[in-house]
């Protein structure tokens, strides 16, 4: 699939990687019988075509999943990545994700990548590649200063200022809670934005959109927790699906650029649980998709499972962290220092270290201005005197 | 009787010049990286306060040279002696047009107010702010080798940066305490100061 030569491997959505082995209609659009055959008399060195087929479509549509690879990378000018620019270096995926990483030429072991899971493809066990396998970890030639940064913060939070820059939206929140409205006469609901994204469907409820995004920043060591289908939620609280690992402590931790994608789904309101619901079936099988009742689709798709449901339906909302890797932007548009270094700047949230230009000592400041403000006061009474009483 | 006196050497008038523009603009490029205002956007402000902070720490280094090898810094010891007199005449002498109590000699040139004032400059305002600075040019190796993090030395530096404003600006308020206006800025340029006497 991934040598994939005459571009007709797709994936079918929904179905985990798989491409349409038979005829199969999915949303509307007929998905073709992919010819195996003829991709494998088609192989060439795989291209960014092939690993797009299913990276630029992850999530179940352009864009959805990632927000830093979508369909507008398959072309890309330097503009939206200095590496895959066409005109340019024309970097294939596999250039960065090689099975083992000494097959790169001209990469420099300065210093390890800061991820201690290395992985580049699946079925990898060897290296991860990062930017300074390539670069270092001082790439500035001219700016020391901004190589003083690199321990702190990873090459891609200043390199990839904006995502999704390509126009392709990529899919920032996504409500089930909405699902399963149909009009007066019973019929499934779709609606679109001028740009043709989907922002209602009777199957999947509302869903929001964006393009050209703050990422969210958080301190990452390559790690992320995930939540498992038996842990406890708090349905109080923005559940987080998953997480990244890392703190300021941590040296093998920097702050990292993360699309965050919002949602509301539904759980297992009494014993505050994840629940599957299963979604495809025919009428009479409970699935949501054909009978529209959560607690239905619920009971069915946890059995299939082999969890407990209690059959209370509820829906919380949940976040989910994509690390944001590619979409490197020319080097005039990085980030800004004062988009960092200012009160009310992107890492405003990440409070657990100083930050010039962010952070200060409240008491030395007050201290401060006392002093610089009685001095002021003082020379001005003085002066005054001095010019009245000499008369 | 008018009396001329050379107070201030061609290396200390140059000092004091160039040290004073440094000082005033790493003052005003260190106020907006702290975040106080916005004048030039942090990159340019950020660049202009290492380009003067390297000539400080040269000059500095100069000064200390010139001071040790002439015998001056004995002029900064402060003593308590006339200490009373001086103060009494900035509170209430000065308004009353009486004659400064210290009378300036080419040995002892500072009031042992300004001896005290100049001694804590030289001992502890310059020294706090310039070792701080040197520290946040080298936050890394401060936190590996001497454990100290990037918030103490920032919040050391600031803590400086405001003493040696409120120094600033008392110390320029007095250069009007002459017998005109301008009289001991004249002799900061010059080098020469008219007394009387
Ligand atoms: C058949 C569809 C398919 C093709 C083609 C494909 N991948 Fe993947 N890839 C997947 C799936 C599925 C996963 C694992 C699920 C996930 O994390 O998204 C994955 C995971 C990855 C990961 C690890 C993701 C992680 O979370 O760390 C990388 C990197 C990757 N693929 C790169 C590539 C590259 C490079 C190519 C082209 C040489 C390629 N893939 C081709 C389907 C595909
Ligand atoms: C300039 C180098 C470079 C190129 C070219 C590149 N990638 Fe990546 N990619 C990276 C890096 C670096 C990471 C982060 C790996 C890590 O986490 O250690 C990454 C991560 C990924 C991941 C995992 C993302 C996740 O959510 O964790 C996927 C999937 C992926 N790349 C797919 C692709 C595809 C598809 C292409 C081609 C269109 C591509 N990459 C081209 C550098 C590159
Ligand atoms: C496989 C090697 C390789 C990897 C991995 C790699 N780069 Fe590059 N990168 C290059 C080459 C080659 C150039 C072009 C020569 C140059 O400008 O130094 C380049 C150029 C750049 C530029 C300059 C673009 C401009 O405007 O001229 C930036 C910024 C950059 N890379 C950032 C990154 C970041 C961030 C990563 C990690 C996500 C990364 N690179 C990963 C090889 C790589
Ligand atoms: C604090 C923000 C920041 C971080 C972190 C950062 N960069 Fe940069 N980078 C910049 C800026 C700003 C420029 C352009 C201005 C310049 O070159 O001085 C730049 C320029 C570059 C260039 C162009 C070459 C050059 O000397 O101008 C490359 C290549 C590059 N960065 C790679 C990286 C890599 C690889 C990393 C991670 C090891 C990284 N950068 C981390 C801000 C950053
Ligand atoms: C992505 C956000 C970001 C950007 C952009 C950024 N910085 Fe920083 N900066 C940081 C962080 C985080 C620290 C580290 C604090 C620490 O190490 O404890 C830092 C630290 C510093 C320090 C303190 C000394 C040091 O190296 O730790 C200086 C000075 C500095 N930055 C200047 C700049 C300048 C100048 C620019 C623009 C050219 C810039 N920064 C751009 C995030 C940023």
């Amino acid at each position: 699939m991934c040598h994939d030569g005459t571009g007709t491997y797709k994936k079918f959505p929904t179905d985990c990687g798989h491409p349409a082995y038979e005829e199969k209609k999915f949303g509307g659009t007929t998905y073709q019988t992919v010819d195996l055959g003829n991709i494998a008399r088609n192989i060439k060195k795989s291209s960014r075509n092939t690993c797009g087929a299913c990276h630029f479509f992850g999530g179940g549509g352009d864009g959805v999943k990632h927000g830093d690879l979508d369909s507008s990378m398959f072309a890309p000018d330097k503009s939206l990545d200095v590496h895959m620019d066409v005109k340019g270096l024309n970097y294939n995926c596999t250039v960065c994700h090689t099975a083992r990483s000494h097959d790169i030429v001209g990469r420099k072991y300065s210093r390890a990548a800061p991820n201690t899971h290395r992985l580049a493809l699946p079925e990898d066990t060897g290296l991860r590649i990062g930017c300074e396998n390539c670069h270092s970890s001082r790439p500035h030639k001219n700016n020391q200063n901004l190589n003083d940064h690199t321990d702190t913060v990873a090459c891609q939070t200043c390199h990839i200022p904006y995502f999704a820059r390509g126009g392709i939206a990529t899919q920032l929140d996504w409500d089930w809670s909405t699902a399963g409205k149909h009009t007066a006469d019973g019929k499934a609901i779709v609606k679109k934005d001028s740009d043709g994204n989907v922002i209602y469907h009777t199957k999947k409820g509302t869903m929001a959109w964006g393009t050209s995004l703050e990422p969210e920043y958080a301190w990452y060591r390559g790690v992320m927790t995930y939540i498992q289908q038996q842990d406890i939620i708090d349905p109080s609280t923005v559940v987080a699906l998953n997480r990244p690992l890392g703190s300021y402590a941590d040296r093998d931790a920097r702050i990292y650029p993360f699309k965050v994608h919002q949602g509301k789904q539904p759980f297992d309101a009494e014993s505050n649980r994840l629940v599957v619901p299963k979604l495809f079936g025919k009428k009479g099988s409970g699935a949501y998709w054909a009978e529209y009742d959560w607690t239905k689709a619920a009971n069915k798709g946890m059995e299939a499972y082999g969890a407990p449901f209690s059959g209370s339906i509820g829906f919380i909302e949940t976040t989910f962290y994509s690390p944001l890797n590619h979409m490197i932007a020319p080097k005039e548009a990085s980030l800004a220092c004062g988009e960092c270094h200012s009160r009310s700047g992107r890492l405003a949230a990440l409070t657990s270290f100083y930050l010039p230009g962010r952070d200060r000592s409240g008491l030395v400041d007050a201290l401060g201005w006392t002093a610089v403000w009685l001095s002021l006061a003082g020379i001005l009474i003085h002066g005054v005197l001095r010019f009245i009483l000499k008369k | 009787m008018q009396k001329k006196l050379q107070l201030y050497t061609r290396f200390e008038r140059l000092w004091h010049w160039v040290q004073a523009a440094l000082i005033i603009v790493l003052a005003l490029t260190g106020f907006e990286l702290h975040g106080t205002f916005e004048l030039f956007g942090f990159e340019k402000a950020h660049t202009i306060h290492m380009y003067s902070a390297w000539p400080l720490l040269v000059l500095t280094a100069f000064a200390i040279f010139w001071h040790i090898t002439t015998g001056e810094w004995k002029q900064y010891i402060p003593s308590s002696r006339n200490i009373l007199p001086v103060a009494l005449y900035y509170i209430r002498g000065i308004f009353r047009g009486e004659r400064h109590p210290f009378s300036k000699t080419r040995q002892k040139k500072l009031n042992p107010l300004q001896a005290l004032a100049y001694f804590t400059l030289k001992t502890v305002l310059l020294p706090v702010s310039l070792v701080s600075g040197v520290l946040y040019l080298f936050p890394d190796r401060a936190e590996a080798f001497l454990n100290i993090p990037l918030g103490l030395t920032a919040v050391t530096h600031t803590a400086g940066a405001f003493a040696l404003v409120s120094f600033f600006i008392v110390h320029t308020y007095l250069t009007t305490t002459g017998g005109t206006l301008l009289t001991y800025i004249k002799a900061m340029i010059t080098g020469w100061e008219e007394t009387d006497e």
